[in-house]
This record gives C-alpha cells, structure tokens and sequence, in this order.
C-alpha cells in the first residue's frame, strides 16, 4: 500500500521524531490561499502516490497567498502518472544547503533489512545507483536487532557530513526504528536535506505498508492512498481480487500468478492479446465464481480461456463456481477450458455435463481456439 | 531439498481443514508423517498421526526431518521460528502473505539453527512414486511420473502444468522442487539447480522462471559450471511493466527483473529457453539425446 507525502511525513516520520517543514494539506485553490497565508512562503506539491510529481509540474514554488492560490488551481484536477490530483500539500519553502537520501527497504538477497544513504539526494535512486554507484553506501541490519551506533558511523565515514553528521545518524536511527515498528516495505526520505540554518529535515517521504502487514496496522492503513484503477479493477479489489484490464480481447481465467502470466504468454505467443490479468490462487480459488463474472465483464473480451491446474487450488471447486456463475451470467462470447491437476475428473465431468463443453487436452489447443474466435 | 522415503514429516497445523486434507494425501502417497503439533490437542491423535504441542516434542520423541506449515499468516513466525529451533533440517513454508519482516525473522531463525527453508508461499516438493510434502498433486497420475528430470518452479499451478506436459510426452521427473512465489526465499533457484546438479537420480533440469527479481540471473550463473541439460521457461513474457502480477516477485521495473534479462542470461549460460510450455518436453528430450550423442546442445556448453 502507497502512502501519498503529507501521509508519509505526519503518520511514519513526525511519530519517529523525524523532522518535516511545516505544512497544511488543503483541497482547493481557495484554502490554499488561506494556508499560504499562515505558512508564508511555500511550495505547493501535489499528493498522488507516484514519484516524477515535479518534472509532471505538480510542485511549484508561490511567495504570496495569490500566487499560492494561482499555481493551487493550476495544480488541481491534473493528471499525474494514473492519478488526478486531488489534494495539495502547502510546506514552508526550506533554503537548503544540501541534499541527501536516506531510506530502508528490504534486501531480497540477503532477507535482511538494508539501509541506503546516499549525498546525491534529489536524484531517484536508480538514477544515483546508475550514474555515481560508488555514492551509496550501505548497511544489513540483523532482523532481530537494531543498527548499532558504530555501525551507523562507519556507513557515514569519509563522507564530510560535517555538523550535520550526528543529525543525520540519529534520523538513519529513527526511520529504521518506524521502518520495522510500521512494517514499511519501503521507507525513503528523498531528499533528506541539511537547510541553511544547519538543521537536518525530511523534505519528502515515501513511505510503502507490506500489504501483508495491513491487518496490523490498522491506525494507519486508513490514510493509505487508493491505487489507480478501473471501475473493473475496483470491483475486483473490492472482492478481494487482483485484476489487471489490458487492453486485449482474450479474456484469462486461470490460477495462480505462474500460470496466469504463462496463459498471457501464450496467447502473446500465437499473436491474441489478453484481456485481463486475474490472479484466483491460494486461498482465493474458491472465487471463480465472482471471477468469471468479471472477466467477462470486460467490455474488450471476445473470448475466454480457463484453464485450471489444480495444486493446492482444487479444480473441481473452480469448475463449481464457474457453473454457479455460467447460469447467471449465460456467456455471450465463446469459452475454451483446459483443466488438469487436482480435482481434474470431477471438474472435466462437470463441465462437459453442466456446459456441454468438451475442455481441451492441451492448454495450447485452448489457447489458439480462444485466439482464432476473437479475430 | 529433494523429498525421501525415509524422511520424518511433522506437520504443523494438521488438525486445520487443509492440514488435514493435504496430509491425508501425503500418507496415501507414502510420504513418511510421523507427528502432528497443536498445542491444544496433545497426546491425541489425528487421522492416524500423533499430535505433539511443539516441534521440539516431536523431534524428541518421534525424530524431524521435515517440517511443513499450514498456518495462517498471523501465526506463521512463531511456528516457522520453533520449528528451526527444533532443529529439523527442512522446513517447507506453505503460507503466502507472511509480512516480510515475519519473513526476515524467520530467515534469521533457519540460518542461526541450520534449518533449510523452502518458501515461503511455496506449493512443496515431490519425489515422484516415492514421497511429497505441500500442496501440490502428486497423487494425480497424468500430472508427476517417476523418472529422471529434476523440475524448479516458483509457482505450484505452472509447475503442474510443467509436469503434466513431461509426463505425457513420457518424461519422468526425479524430484519437483518448488521454491515459492515470496520475493525472499529460503530456497532460490540456485540452490535448487545445485541440489539437482548433484543429485545422481537427475540427468536434465527444466527451470519455471518468472519475471520480478534476480535468481534466474543467479541460476544462470551457477548453470555456466554445469553438464547436465537444461531447459527454461520464463513465465511473463507478455505482462505489462510496472504491475505488479500476484506473486510479490513478479513485477518489472525499469529493467531490473525483465524477460530479455533473463532469457539473455540464461540461454549464454547454455540453457535452452523455450517460448511455451508444450515446447519443454520436446527440448528435454532432445538436451539428453544430445547430451548423451554429444550433439550440439552439449557442445553449446563448455
């Protein structure tokens, strides 16, 4: 889950003693003004959970409450990446005097917590990582401890953090601290600057909740963003499935994630183009019934392949609730099943008595089948 | 990694509905399940098995090889951590959605006690006609044949289908090992090549890739020491970028994780990369005609 900035800065890095500008989150050009008006000076940022928001002209500096009000209404209603801007953050305007980059994630190969810091802040960090690979520095952290001071200060060294140095080690300190208490997948202050005044401050955050780990961080997943998506899409999520609209005409109802992309692949491979990704797996497979209505839902689809391979995921229990949900929905474009694996007999029986449809032996059969009927 | 006879099975949460329909399963294939843990039910037991409070109880008095989780998410560290406490050797995580710190702590736990984790979010391993820990359909006689190609895949649906398309074309598999769909795994693709590279029951190999992380990059490198034929299928080919596809490993961003990485890295390892898989069986097959003839697959490598 995707944090927008003001939600990042006032409920992972204020709580951990981190510091931020002041700020106030308005939504219209109107209490933009008003916000100016008490803050000053200011920059006004759009809030969407997607990064690039100044080189999208989301973030624009304004000296006076018209000129905040001015940029606001320019700002609202914008398109940025898949999101419209909705919300705007009004922060002091900060004179910086350097930029650095401090965050936490997880290190995949090491299943270790790793902090990054770098001093080239302001750049993303693919970007440091690609052009000066030798500015970031790096620490594992053991799991189940913390970082150790020592530790902290040999990442820092030789990097002429000057005053700002002790500063900098007691917010690495603090955000590893809210990276592991708010199960952060992602916990990045970008830039992390040192002001004018010697002061060191997070002017951005990007904060991501392991989805994993929503159902116990229940006092801040409320204020988390709300992903880009389709009406389609939402009607998924919303029963608890992931779906993907493509823009294909081959609609895909399988299970599991490996076999969902390989269905996509083949139809790629024999020139079709899927309609959907829909993932049924794990415990889910017991929602075909829902997910066939949504795939065929789909305005695009002109036609539909299952294909079922039973591990965990019975395929008699999928074969069930696409029955249940066939005599509803009464499928207007053609459908090709394929199903092996766990609960085969039963499903394959079903299907060819309940649907009158002999499913294909071969997935591939399936697949061209469903291809060929969408042209 | 690969499954035995032999080995002791202790299953954690067996008296659960899927612990009690998988491990039914396993008993009627012949894998050996020698103990069952429900604090709440021991010394009673179930469907046949034996029901200790921990894994430690189990490992004292009946001996554990291998432990397997069903246990829900919320759960899933305190069981995973104990079990690697109770030393047992392999412990095949089968629950997907673990928070990645629960994750982290469990990994901690496996290296500090010398436990081997499969997974997590893994569908399990089989050892056709002699033994299988998970979920997945062993007992499905279409499905696994006993035989001489060991099968690496993230995903348990797709290594069915893999398994299903060798054994039809008459190709048996020495061991399937599955290595879960968790962005940190316990097992990564490497340590499954390598196992099966010295595993004298396995003359092939087909890895099932995907799209998202770097171990078929690391894989591939580990494939350049290697004889034994190899074939690989990368699932993903066709998604979208920057979407995330289910499993937490499957997303491309920029280029890190992408298709052409991987089939590059792999195919100048000297792997054959097919398109679909119906095309593995064939390529298998061909690999150890070759490899036996020194045809051109096996001059391909060094």
């Amino acid at each position: 889950m995707n944090f927008e900035e003001h939600a990042a800065k006032t409920l992972v890095l204020q709580p951990a003693g981190i510091p931020i500008p002041r700020g106030i989150q308005v939504t219209s050009a109107a209490e933009a003004a008003e916000a100016a008006a008490q803050i000053g000076p200011c920059v006004v940022k759009a809030q969407v959970p997607t990064g690039k928001r100044g080189k999208a002209g989301g973030i624009k500096l304004a000296n006076t409450p018209a000129e905040a009000e001015q940029v606001a209404s320019q700002i609202l209603g914008m398109r940025i990446g898949d999101y419209k801007v909705e919300r705007l953050l009004i922060e002091e305007q900060a004179k910086i005097a350097r930029e650095f980059y401090a965050a936490v994630l997880f290190d995949a190969a090491a299943r270790q917590p790793l902090i990054l810091f770098s001093t080239e802040g302001g750049m993303d960090i693919e970007e440091i990582a690609a052009e000066k690979p030798d500015a970031i520095r790096r620490l594992l952290v053991d799991i189940n401890n913390v970082p150790r001071a020592r530790d902290i200060a040999a990442m820092l060294k030789g990097l002429d953090l000057g005053e700002a140095q002790p500063q900098i080690a007691q917010i690495i300190d603090q955000l590893y601290a809210a990276f592991r208490s708010r199960d952060a997948e992602l916990l990045e202050i970008n830039p992390l600057a040192l002001l004018a005044d010697g002061r060191v401050v997070a002017l951005d955050c990007k904060f991501v909740l392991d989805d994993a780990a929503i159902y116990r961080q229940p006092d801040i997943a409320a204020g988390g963003a709300a992903n880009a998506m389709t009406d389609l899409e939402a009607r998924g999520a919303a029963a608890g499935l992931k779906l993907i609209q493509l823009d294909g005409n081959v609609g895909v109802l399988a299970n599991g994630a490996g076999l969902t992309m390989t269905t996509m692949d083949v139809i790629s491979h024999y020139g079709g183009r899927p309609a959907n990704f829909l993932e049924i797996g794990g415990e889910a497979y017991t929602k075909s019934e829902i997910a066939l209505d949504l795939v065929l839902s789909n305005p695009g689809v002109k036609s539909l392949v299952i294909n079922f391979c039973g591990a965990f995921a019975r395929t008699d229990v999928m074969a069930e609730g696409v029955v249940k949900a066939w005599a509803k929905l009464k499928p207007k474009v053609p459908v090709f099943f394929s199903i092996h694996g766990t609960g085969e007999d039963e499903a394959v029986a079903l299907v060819r008595r309940e649907l009158g449809i002999e499913p294909y032996d071969f997935m591939e059969d399936a697949v061209q089948a469903a291809v060929k009927a969408a042209q | 990694m690969i499954v035995r006879k032999k080995d002791r099975v202790v299953v954690l949460g067996i008296t659960g509905k899927q612990g009690t329909f998988w491990t039914e399963k396993m008993i009627a294939y012949g894998t050996n399940v020698v103990a069952g843990i429900n604090p709440k039910r021991a010394g009673e037991s179930h469907i046949g098995v034996p029901i200790f409070a921990t894994t430690a109880e189990a490992a004292a008095h009946v001996g554990a090889d291998v432990a397997v989780m069903f246990i829900p998410p919320p759960m899933a560290r305190e069981a995973a951590v104990s079990a690697a406490e109770a030393k047992v050797k392999t412990l095949v995580v089968l629950t997907e959605h673990i928070p990645a710190q629960d994750v982290m702590a469990i990994h901690a736990a496996a290296g500090k006690h010398g436990t081997r984790i499969v997974g997590p979010n893994t569908a399990g391993l089989v050892t056709p006609g002699e033994a299988f820990v998970g979920i997945m359909p062993a007992f499905v006689r279409s499905v696994f044949a006993p035989g001489r190609v060991g099968v690496i895949s993230r995903s348990g649906s797709l290594g069915t289908l893999v398994c299903l398309n060798l054994t039809r074309a008459g190709i048996g598999q020495s061991a399937f090992i599955g290595i879960g769909g968790d962005p940190m795994l316990g097992t990564t693709t490497r340590d499954a090549l390598e196992a099966l590279d010295k595993d004298t029951g396995t003359d092939a190999i087909v890895i099932v890739g995907e799209i998202g992380g770097a171990m078929e990059e690391a894989a591939a490198e580990y494939a350049k020491t290697m004889n034994k034929p190899m074939v690989a299928f990368i699932a993903g080919a066709a998604a979208p970028p920057n979407k995330k596809m289910g499993h937490a490993g499957a997303i491309v961003t920029g280029t890190a994780g992408g298709y052409a990485g991987k089939r590059m890295a792999l195919e100048s390892a000297g792997v054959v990369v097919v398109d679909t898989p119906s095309q593995i069986a064939a390529a298998v097959a061909a690999g150890l005609g070759a490899g036996r003839s020194g045809g051109p697959i096996a001059a391909r490598r060094h």
